[in-house]
């Protein structure tokens, strides 16, 4: 299958924000509308979990169902629109250098991996751990009042969960790589929630989780 | 398809209670663990948004990806169960004769059923007014203090939706027949809020959703041959995680 890649123009020494979010760490931000926000995968094969919500009322959330049905697809690239479960778009991604994104597979947490892969699992650092604490200390969340019942089917950047005609899912060995991207606009002002993945139990970060780096560009 | 055990467990007189819940229509109640609901498609083509709370926890909900994942799925069927956030088994599909049930696609709102459909109101058209998931979700959540915020990936039991290779959905028209129904048994004491209201990817451009019947009974106990434990080992570990709970 050939993808469609598309690069961007933008020069990181432009960039208004430029961090690294280190392997099993949370990140959080705003993004404005009209800015460009990427996400680059430094070392390769990194799932880096992200949520999207409206700076001014985070009810209003990324929905991988509504981001689904809307455009009638199942992964996301460039030109997917990234809806919020308003019927909203809340970003557009306008470039791509892995080709392709996961939006059913969800987080990794401390009880999924216990049914996924051992009960004596359950102590390992995930996802889900990663959301709590970040909506106990990061600024953003705490005084929006953010909490549990905000987490929400995320999407996952440079992660491949192929889905066949049969309806078989798996989780495939990464299609990124060192250096690859994933570029979106800002269509309304957003927080961004991210979980920099630490899952070991399977290929999705190729067992090795790695640092990504986030950039933000003014319009 | 796999050929469930528990085929025959069902019985028309050990029926508890049954409920029609009109095509388009919203419904929520307290289904007790151990109680089995058979859905049935009455008129054909159905489609039954449904969302799985813990009754006493209500945070604790259906969890489509961990669902998904942990059963190496896109769909849902005889063996299958729906997850919930924290690991354990909420509720176990342990007879289905449809063979397909969508998990990834969500529910209508009102500015979508009125683009595919038009317009019609209570004030014009009274009870056969066209009604969306979303709200008769939002209504029924209403009453046991929750909303917005606690709407999540729904199960759309009786509808089919595909991917080809570079994943653009199909939706599958009249997949379920008249008749076909479906046994989920309830493995948890869950909040269960339905909706009757068509499929977001429905192709049909006539406002006609189906009614779909309720019918409740006792489950029969778990046996060691289970359809939906023994379907793979992380069902097994769910319902591990389920049973401590109720320790």
């Amino acid at each position: 299958m050939t993808q469609q890649l598309i690069e961007s123009t933008l020069d990181s020494k432009n960039a208004v924000l430029n961090q690294i979010c280190y392997a099993g760490d949370p990140w959080m931000a705003e993004v404005k509308k009209g800015q460009i926000f990427r996400i680059l995968d430094l070392e390769g094969n990194q799932a880096v979990d992200t949520l999207f919500y409206s700076a001014a009322n985070p009810e209003e959330r990324y929905s991988a169902v509504d981001t689904i049905a809307r455009q009638g697809k199942l992964y996301l690239t460039t030109d997917s629109v990234l809806y919020s479960n308003e019927g909203n778009a809340m970003l557009t991604i306008v470039a791509d250098t892995c080709g392709r994104h996961d939006t059913i597979g969800g987080a990794c947490s401390a009880e999924s991996n216990t049914t996924r892969y051992a009960l004596e699992k359950r102590p390992m650092h995930n996802c889900r751990d990663t959301f709590m604490y970040a909506l106990s200390y990061c600024d953003c969340a705490v005084h929006r009042k953010m909490s549990k019942r905000d987490i929400t089917a995320n999407i996952n950047f440079f992660m491949n969960v192929p889905v066949t005609n049969e309806g078989g899912l798996s989780f495939a060995d990464g299609i990124s790589g060192a250096g690859k991207y994933v570029e979106m606009r800002a269509e309304m002002d957003v927080v961004v929630l991210v979980s920099n993945c630490p899952q070991l139990n399977n290929p999705c970060n190729a067992y090795n989780p790695t640092p990504v780096q986030l950039l933000i560009w003014n319009s | 398809m796999i050929v469930s055990n528990n085929e025959n467990s069902f019985l028309q007189e050990k029926v508890l209670w049954e409920e029609i819940i009109p095509g388009g229509t919203h419904w929520s109640g307290l289904i007790r663990r151990g109680t089995s609901l058979r859905f049935t498609d009455l008129d054909g083509g159905a489609n039954l948004s449904a969302l799985f709370y813990n009754a006493e926890e209500k945070l604790e909900r259906y969890n489509m990806p961990d669902t998904l994942k942990a059963q190496h799925t896109a769909f849902l069927t005889t063996g299958n169960v729906c997850f919930s956030d924290l690991g354990r088994v909420m509720c176990s599909i342990i007879h289905d004769n449809v063979g397909w049930h969508d998990t990834i696609c969500g529910f209508t709102d009102a500015a979508m059923v009125e683009a595919r459909y038009g317009k019609s109101s209570y004030q014009t058209h009274h009870n056969n007014m066209f009604r969306n998931g979303k709200d008769g979700f939002l209504i029924e959540l209403g009453k046991y203090g929750l909303g917005k915020r606690d709407l999540m990936a729904s199960v759309n039991f009786f509808s089919k939706v595909t991917p080809d290779k570079v994943g653009n959905l199909s939706f599958v028209q009249a997949h379920s027949k008249v008749d076909s129904f479906v046994d989920v048994r309830f493995d948890m004491n869950v909040l269960l809020v339905v909706s009757a209201a068509p499929h977001p990817l429905d192709t049909n451009t006539t406002y006609q959703p189906a009614s779909v019947k309720i019918s409740a009974s006792y489950a029969a106990p778990m046996q060691r041959d289970d359809v939906c434990r023994n379907l793979c080992e992380q069902n097994a570990r769910g319902f591990i995680n389920t049973e401590r709970y109720y320790l």
